[in-house]
């Protein structure tokens, strides 16, 4: 059995806490949050150990594991606590506001060989598992281009008062939607090492970002648009997609559905023919022992349990890889910015010679659009 | 206690919600658009002899119901089975303005409650139960003098309490439409054995429970196995839903099997036309062994 505390009552943290419980290897010691109602609620209605302190229920209830669900705001402060004191941990996305600081604490949970990953349960929903393995296979050909989608209907007029709606909480379309698709194009390509024209702006939020738009260049790799709403009506629930152009053929995916369109039959994707091929959520979702709102968020919590289980930091979802996505958000915003978006040196990606440099070198040959897509 | 038909018409397709394909899911919203399209559909059910309408508490619902009351001659012996709450608004509102601000936007009358939640006044004993009630009342208010024998709370609720170990709203929901709606209550969830242990536990004697039943074993947490244990040992009123598993799962062998299990009661299942609602019926008739009288 595995010791597991439980950080923040909100909209995921029951979700999460609804799924721990009801996992036969998870014994739940404590849950915490600043909301006396929520623990009163929990406490008295569920039998839970609660905790308006975090220092205080790690010192009392001893997990071996957390989970994280507070503001977003809050998850680096928390994280190293525990990282500190030799606790495995699972939190939220977007990771750390700061993306120096998601890098501090992966290299932190690294050194003291702690189980880390971070919440971003698109990386379990089956469909867009299938596009991982189809890219790995080289099923389309070299990538030449993405279009990484989300949209929803979550504020749809000027009012709001949670923390999701305010940008210093950590809140917004940019955190709260667009880290989903941009994180699944850190899984499938790696860190970009440049973004342009990017667009984030209000629609009725007062405090923070309601669409986010723009484009981002991996080097020898594909460029790739996103474009995220989340003041969409016409959208019943958060939607995401992925379309994804190869010299040999065309993914398109979303969470029901992976279709895959391939100029010639492949012996690299056994299963698929040429032309047109659908695989559907029916076909390839793997059941789970518990469901309370899609199995991609009963996958994550088992995964993560198993690797406390069996004490394996090889993590699909680990700070590093979370990092990434927080650290292209904060190039996104200051490109939005009208910052010149700097070349990154980032440690966790190998870099060759940069394409600017490359491009200088060979005496901006490249014609004017190169020019203008590097230098804005 | 309620008869339930053996077919019972879903919603799902009037709402653009297909677990298939998004395209398809829109390609039904647009088609359903317009609510005489909805009614021109319940209208084929009808004909059919399906007159019990299983639904989610969603806006558009509010529609079918004026459309229902309005018409009284031909409407007279229609049914619904109302399924709540309509998740998606709840959680949308959670977003925007946190979960106290979700109860208090759609149970307003929950005000001096939701005051002292946020002033850290404990209330939660005694009014658990009394917000349960006000958010079915509030539910329940588009309904208001059509028939509704079966009341259900709707799977995310179910599971996510379930989880919790939270499960004291099941018999506060169960006495509640049982008293106020002299209706009978009904819980969906993707996690049948483990919700009727929790019934029994309850004292919530023979269930009306809805979940997946399908060959593929689709959204069946457990296991196949444990679902097939269920049926033939426990002491529940099982509905059969998503039994073509959104479509992955031929018609009539769809039919054939969830047809062949012991204790299915009812099947729920949507449709967009008349010819689907005609075949499935055709199905039901050919392959039904249950107890129900079968449909005309």
């Amino acid at each position: 059995m595995v010791r597991l505390a439980l950080v923040g009552l909100g909209k995921m943290g029951l979700s999460h806490l609804s799924i721990v419980r009801a996992h036969p290897e998870v014994d739940l010691v404590g849950v915490c949050d600043p909301s006396k109602f929520m623990l009163e609620l929990l406490g008295k209605n569920a039998g839970l150990e609660t905790f308006t302190d975090f220092e205080t229920m790690i010192a009392r209830a001893r997990p071996e594991a957390i989970i994280v669900a507070t503001p977003s705001r809050f998850h680096g402060e928390i994280v190293r606590v525990a990282l500190e004191r030799g606790i495995h941990v699972f939190c939220e996305k977007p990771f750390c506001l700061d993306w120096k600081e998601s890098m501090e604490l992966s290299e932190l949970a690294e050194r003291k060989a702690l189980v880390n990953q971070v919440g971003y349960h698109y990386r379990f929903v089956a469909a867009f598992q299938e596009v991982k393995r189809l890219l790995e296979a080289n099923a389309i050909g070299t990538v030449t281009h993405v279009l990484a989608e989300a949209y929803g209907p979550v504020v749809l007029r000027p009012s709001g008062s949670s923390w999701r709606t305010q940008k210093a909480e950590g809140g917004g379309c940019l955190y709260d939607y667009a880290a989903h698709p941009i994180n699944l194009l850190n899984w499938y390509f790696g860190m970009p090492t440049k973004v342009g024209g990017t667009v984030i702006k209000k629609i009725f939020s007062k405090d923070t970002d309601d669409e986010v738009y723009g484009t981002v260049f991996f080097e020898d790799g594909p460029s790739a648009q996103i474009s995220v709403n989340w003041s969409d009506e016409s959208y019943r629930k958060m939607s995401v997609k992925l379309s994804i152009w190869g010299t040999a053929g065309r993914i398109f995916a979303d969470r029901q559905e992976c279709k895959v369109y391939l100029r010639d039959g492949t012996q690299s994707a056994p299963g698929y023919s040429k032309g047109w091929n659908v695989r559907y959520t029916t076909d390839l979702t793997e059941a789970v022992w518990f469901y309370v709102r899609g199995e991609e968020y009963s996958m994550q919590v088992d995964y993560f349990v198993k690797a406390v289980a069996s004490g394996s930091t090889e993590n699909v979802n680990s700070f590093a890889a979370a990092a990434q996505t927080d650290q292209l958000m904060s190039m996104m915003r200051d490109d939005a910015q009208g910052v010149l978006p700097s070349l990154i040196a980032s440690p966790a990606i190998p870099q060759k010679k940069r394409q600017l440099f490359r491009w200088l070198e060979e005496g901006g040959s490249n014609g004017s659009d190169a020019k203008f897509a590097f230098w804005r | 206690m309620e008869v339930m038909p053996n077919l019972l018409f879903g919603d799902n397709q009037f709402f653009g919600i297909n677990h298939m394909s998004e395209e398809k899911a829109r390609a039904q919203a647009l088609q359903f658009q317009d609510i005489k399209e909805v009614f021109k559909t319940l209208d084929a059910a009808y004909d059919e002899g399906i007159k019990t309408f299983m639904c989610t508490t969603h806006d558009r619902v509010e529609e079918i119901c004026d459309y229902v009351r309005a018409n009284p001659n031909r409407y007279h012996d229609y049914t619904f089975y109302p399924c709540m709450p309509y998740a998606h608004k709840y959680a949308n509102a959670a977003t925007e303005e946190g979960i106290i601000g979700a109860i208090r936007k759609f149970a307003p009358e929950s005000g001096a409650w939701s005051a002292a939640v946020r002033s850290g006044v404990s209330l939660v004993g005694k009014d658990i139960s009394g917000i349960t009630r006000l958010l079915i009342d509030s539910e329940m208010q588009m309904f208001k003098g059509l028939r509704t024998p079966v009341i259900f709370l709707q799977n995310v609720v179910v599971d996510l309490l379930l989880g919790l170990g939270m499960t004291e709203p099941f018999a506060v929901f169960s006495d509640h439409v049982r008293a106020k709606y002299n209706a009978e209550p009904g819980f969906i969830t993707m996690n049948m054995p483990l919700l009727l242990d929790v019934l029994e536990d309850l004292k919530i004697d023979n269930p009306i429970v809805c979940s997946n039943i399908n060959k593929l074993g689709f959204r069946m947490c457990g296991g196949l196995g444990a679902y097939e244990d269920a049926l033939r040992e426990r002491k529940f009123r099982a509905i059969a839903m998503s039994v073509f598993a959104s479509g992955a799962i031929p018609a009539s062998e769809a039919i054939a099997w969830v047809c062949a299990q012991p204790n299915v009661e009812s099947i729920v299942f949507g449709a967009s036309s008349s010819s689907n609602i005609r075949s499935t019926k055709g199905l039901v008739n050919q392959f039904w062994k249950g107890g129900n009288k079968l449909l005309a």
